[in-house]
């Protein structure tokens, strides 16, 4: 155990714990600003803002401390290092490094997306001295709005920290950002013809500090204190990317990595980043229906769910094995357990199907060299398997039965005449069933479509249950290392659609609202391979269950 | 008092200095074999003993720094010649290099044998076309003589010397930006630890030593450390961590002189000595009013310190950041301190990597602050942002990464404390010739 004495405080730093003097400041909820320095990313210490002042504290209790100034990301926080955050000397480095920073800056924070949430603004008005006493012209520098497909740069707001070069150096491997001129005339740039279109380029956007690298999907959208943040995960792929959800009276506008290192680290790629637009699709289903006359009708919940509950138990009583279900990998864990014990509920053997697991392609790994092969070690990994929760359903639908099949078997059993009723969820945006496929339910008596978008299958769907996408949604998707993760709603569905969980809470007759709290508890004590959904830190990074 | 007879230039008269026939008659070579048969450590000694310091400007013990290396690293170590001499004012590295290339060559050799490199880095500032030509001849003569590559003169001992031109840069002659530049980055200097004799070119242990030093290394395994500290400034005995200003230097005198020269003293001599014995006096009959002691990073004399002695202590006792490349720019007493001054931060300014904010934006600061002082838009007011701005950036008060901001505040601090008075007047003149129109239009 190591201590560093923080602005006379001292801090415990454990042993295999190697941390910079911004690190250990953070501990106790020092700020040390910094612009240029990243967690993610190589130290090259040249935006000056974090410089600290550092000494030793020697056996014998004296402190020795360095005469000069230190960058704090710079300087390792060993045993006995003492770091003076607050003292004047200090305050006025960080005052003269921002009156710096700002001396060739446009001051456009009145048409500037990341106001609100900038780090110029923000250190500024903590520690800046309020006015510049630059008199002559500023730089002026141009725009660049051919740095990439998503992302425009506002060069003349560059604060020069690098953060971009350097991402697209070593997460991406891709190296298309590098910095041209010299001095105050430096400005980002990419090789002609060669714009930073890699599929993890919008991260550039997120770790820009100021508003220099900016997203042309999200660009003058929305301002960022409209927007009302939940915590989520995205769906795209089974790597379960933690993110935050940005979203103003229930219109999504953002979707942000929010770091997690049990999950994917930093980042997140461009599929996921801007793989959410589906959630406001003019195809949205937008509200419940039965088949009356060869169309299915709009009616109310209650009854929609009223005629569910009745035309599964008449198949239930038709004799065994009569209901058949597809259990969508997109569904949460909750939802899939309230459904599969419904169904096992009512009848002692139901068939249960894992539903259909997109695998595009293969697992694409990052850095990349310039030949766009996959380099050692790898710091980002966008997965082949395109849905977000399949080990989370395996695990409940393991619980309930013996065997769990494939969706293939499930439709040939369809054909087959084997069901006189199917649930079926969709929950891939991108296509779960194909015309021939829907086929199979043609001769089925009761088809229940649970699904968000248009598909085939409604086709022969007597039911139709509008359901919800990920952002309006209250549960667990566990990735594909195991790791349970919380989606929280963020905006309300669309029409007289309602989220999944809602939908078989309500199915199931339990009383009052969804709880998924409770809910989650129920699981635990139930499946004991899911018996850490009711530990404290599932809010927080997640827990793994393996 | 005996005139001193010089070392390093004595053989640049001579016709064919260059060649390796006129090296050798002249003594060149002849001990090589024997210094490449004892121990590297024995040679290191021998250099660490004699108080050699680093002629590139900053002056650090360059024996100390060869100690600096990993014992015993199984890697390769190399060995960077920086001679990509860029300091305004300074030209000793290309009279050495044009004239008398084995000297440097012949130093190389015992420098890579002491610090057990087998390669060995020339970094040559892309200017130098003359010298690129006369070193690149010469590396070709010592290998036809067997003197480089393979197992030279039968010692086992191999060396490689790689000529690389430079394209450009002030920042190169910086020992991390010259290394980045070397592998083939951009010249951005690089924070230390580690410094390079741990992880230098291509991570790699590296020593980096400027040209001056190299021929220094030469003669003094030639002539032996007793004679190297015959000459120069013995330490302050009331000093216990000066090491001395021991043996002789390029001194290069130009500026508003009779004569411009580039000659060789023992360390320790005063401007004047240089500026009245060896450069002619000051051109046109004029007076001195500022001298530049060691390339203009390194601020000003006023003409009341003129008996500052030149060595590496004597120019930091006069209020100058040190002795520099000892590259000396006489300005005469018609001359603006406002247009020197202003002409040091516009070169600093363009040269300036841009990496650390205080640098990047500080160089170009005060030079726009002296453009407007310069079209009469001035204020007295301006000389203390002037002095902030100045005192807030470099490796001294720990704002960035490299000395090139403390070589482009040091003018500034320099020239507005010594010549104040003259600022002033400027400032107030300058301001009053201008009509209140003329500044409202310059403003916009």
């Amino acid at each position: 155990m190591a201590t560093v004495i923080v602005n006379n405080t001292p801090v415990e730093i454990g042993a295999d714990e190697r941390l910079n003097c911004i690190q250990a400041a953070a501990k106790i909820g020092v700020e040390i600003p910094a612009y240029c320095w990243h967690p993610a990313l190589s130290v090259v210490a040249s935006c000056r803002m974090c410089l600290v002042e550092v000494g030793d504290k020697k056996p014998d209790g004296t402190v020795q401390m360095q005469p000069k100034l230190v960058p704090g990301c710079q300087t390792p926080a060993k045993d006995g290092t003492v770091i003076i955050s607050d003292s004047p000397k200090v305050q006025e480095a960080r005052k003269a490094t921002l009156e710096y920073l700002l001396l060739n800056h446009p001051l456009d924070c009145p048409t500037c997306d990341q106001a609100g949430e900038c780090f110029l603004q923000d250190f500024s008005y903590r520690y800046g001295r309020g006015y510049s006493r630059l008199q002559e012209p500023k730089n002026e520098k141009p725009d660049k709005d051919h740095i990439g497909d998503q992302i425009t740069l506002f060069t003349d707001r560059c604060i020069m920290c690098t953060r971009c070069v350097r991402f697209t150096r070593e997460i991406s491997g891709t190296s298309e950002l590098q910095v041209v001129s010299r001095g105050s005339h430096e400005e980002i740039d990419i090789f002609p013809g060669h714009p930073c279109d890699n599929k993890l380029a919008g991260n550039v956007v997120d770790i820009c500090p100021v508003g220099a690298l900016c997203s042309k999907d999200f660009l003058y959208k929305q301002r960022v204190w409209w927007l009302k943040t939940a915590t989520s995960v995205c769906p795209n792929c089974s790597t379960g990317c933690s993110v935050h959800v940005d979203q103003n009276e229930d219109h999504v506008y953002r979707l942000q990595p929010r770091p997690n290192p049990l999950a994917q680290g930093h980042f997140m790629c461009d599929d996921g980043r801007f793989g959410w637009k589906y959630t406001h699709s003019e195809q949205r289903l937008g509200s419940p229906g039965l088949r009356a006359s060869g169309q299915i009708v709009s009616k109310d919940w209650d009854s929609v769910l009223q005629s569910v509950r009745g035309a599964l138990k008449k198949a239930a009583e038709s004799g065994a094995n009569r209901i058949g279900a597809m259990i969508s990998p997109w569904m949460t864990v909750e939802e899939a357990w309230l459904l599969c014990s419904y169904l096992t509920g009512l009848s002692p053997k139901v068939t249960l199907a894992m539903g259909p697991v997109r695998i595009v392609g293969e697992d694409d790994h990052y850095p990349k060299d310039v030949k766009g092969r996959a380099v050692e070690p790898v710091t980002f990994t966008i997965r082949a398997e395109k849905c977000p929760n399949r080990a989370g359903v395996e695990l409940v639908l393991k619980h309930f039965v013996k065997e769990v099949i494939p969706a293939e078997e499930l439709l040939r059993l369809a054909a087959s005449g084997q069901f006189k009723a199917v649930w079926l969820v969709g929950g891939d945006p991108d296509g779960w069933i194909s015309e021939l496929q829907a086929e199979a339910f043609s001769t089925t008596d009761t088809v229940i479509v649970q699904d968000f978008l248009p598909s085939p299958v409604i086709r022969h769907a007597t039911h139709l249950l509008a359901s919800g996408t990920f952002v309006e949604r209250e549960g667990v998707f566990v990735n594909h290392r195991g790791l349970a993760q919380l989606i929280q709603k963020a905006v309300r569905s669309p029409d007289d659609a309602r989220p999944d969980h809602r939908i078989l809470w309500d199915l199931a007759e339990r009383r009052g609202l969804f709880n998924g709290d409770a809910l989650r508890k129920e699981i635990s004590e139930a499946v004991p391979s899911l018996a850490l959904l009711a530990n404290s830190s599932l809010a927080e990074n997640g827990v793994i269950l393996r | 008092m005996a005139v001193f007879e010089p070392v390093l230039l004595a053989r640049i008269n001579r016709p064919d200095s260059a060649t390796l026939k006129s090296y050798q008659a002249d003594g060149g070579y002849a001990r090589l074999k024997e210094i490449l048969s004892m121990a590297p450590a024995d040679v290191t000694n021998i250099v660490k003993d004699s108080g050699l310091r680093g002629r590139g400007g900053a002056g650090f013990p360059c024996g100390l720094k060869w100690t600096f290396l990993p014992k015993d690293h199984p890697g390769p170590i190399y060995l960077c010649i920086n001679a990509d001499e860029s300091e305004p004012g300074t030209f000793n590295n290309r009279i050495l290099m044009e004239k008398d290339p084995h000297q440097l060559i012949e130093g190389i050799m015992i420098a890579c044998h002491a610090i057990r490199s087998s390669n060995a880095y020339l970094y040559l500032r892309y200017e130098y076309g003359t010298s690129y030509r006369a070193l690149d001849a010469a590396v070709k003569e010592c290998y036809g003589a067997g003197l480089l590559g393979k197992n030279i003169l039968g010692t086992g001992f191999n060396l490689d010397i790689v000529l690389h031109r430079g394209a450009g840069a002030y920042i190169c002659g910086e020992e991390t930006g010259l290394i980045e530049s070397l592998e083939g980055k951009r010249a951005w200097p690089r924070i230390k630890p580690p410094f390079p004799a741990i992880e230098g070119l291509f991570r790699k242990p590296t020593i980096v030593n400027n040209v001056e030093t190299l021929c220094c290394v030469t003669q003094i395994l030639k002539r032996g450390k007793e004679w190297f500290q015959s000459i120069g400034v013995p330490p302050d005995p009331a000093n216990p961590r000066d090491p001395g200003s021991y043996g002789p230097k390029l001194y290069c005198v130009s500026g508003h002189v009779n004569k411009p020269c580039c000659v060789e003293l023992p360390l320790g001599v005063t401007a004047r000595e240089l500026i009245e014995e060896h450069a002619g006096g000051v051109w046109k009959g004029r007076k001195v009013k500022a001298v530049v002691p060691g390339g203009i990073s390194m601020g000003f004399l006023s003409a009341a310190e003129l008996d500052t002695k030149l060595d590496f202590a004597g120019p930091g006792k006069a209020g100058c950041l040190g002795l520099g490349t000892a590259a000396v720019v006489v300005v005469d007493d018609q001359t603006s301190m406002v247009d020197v001054l202003y002409n040091c931060c516009r070169f600093m300014s363009h040269e300036s990597c841009g990496q650390c904010t205080p640098c990047r934006e500080g160089t170009s600061w005060m030079t726009r602050i002296l453009e407007r002082i310069r079209a009469g838009q001035g204020k007295v007011e301006d000389l203390n942002l002037l002095t902030e701005v100045a005192g807030s950036m470099g490796i001294i008060p720990g704002t960035t990464i490299c000395g090139l901001s403390d070589g482009a505040a040091w003018p500034v601090k320099n020239a507005i404390s010594k010549f104040r008075s003259e600022f002033e007047e400027y400032i107030t003149s300058r301001r009053a010739s201008v009509t209140s129109a003329q500044r409202l239009m310059a403003a916009h």
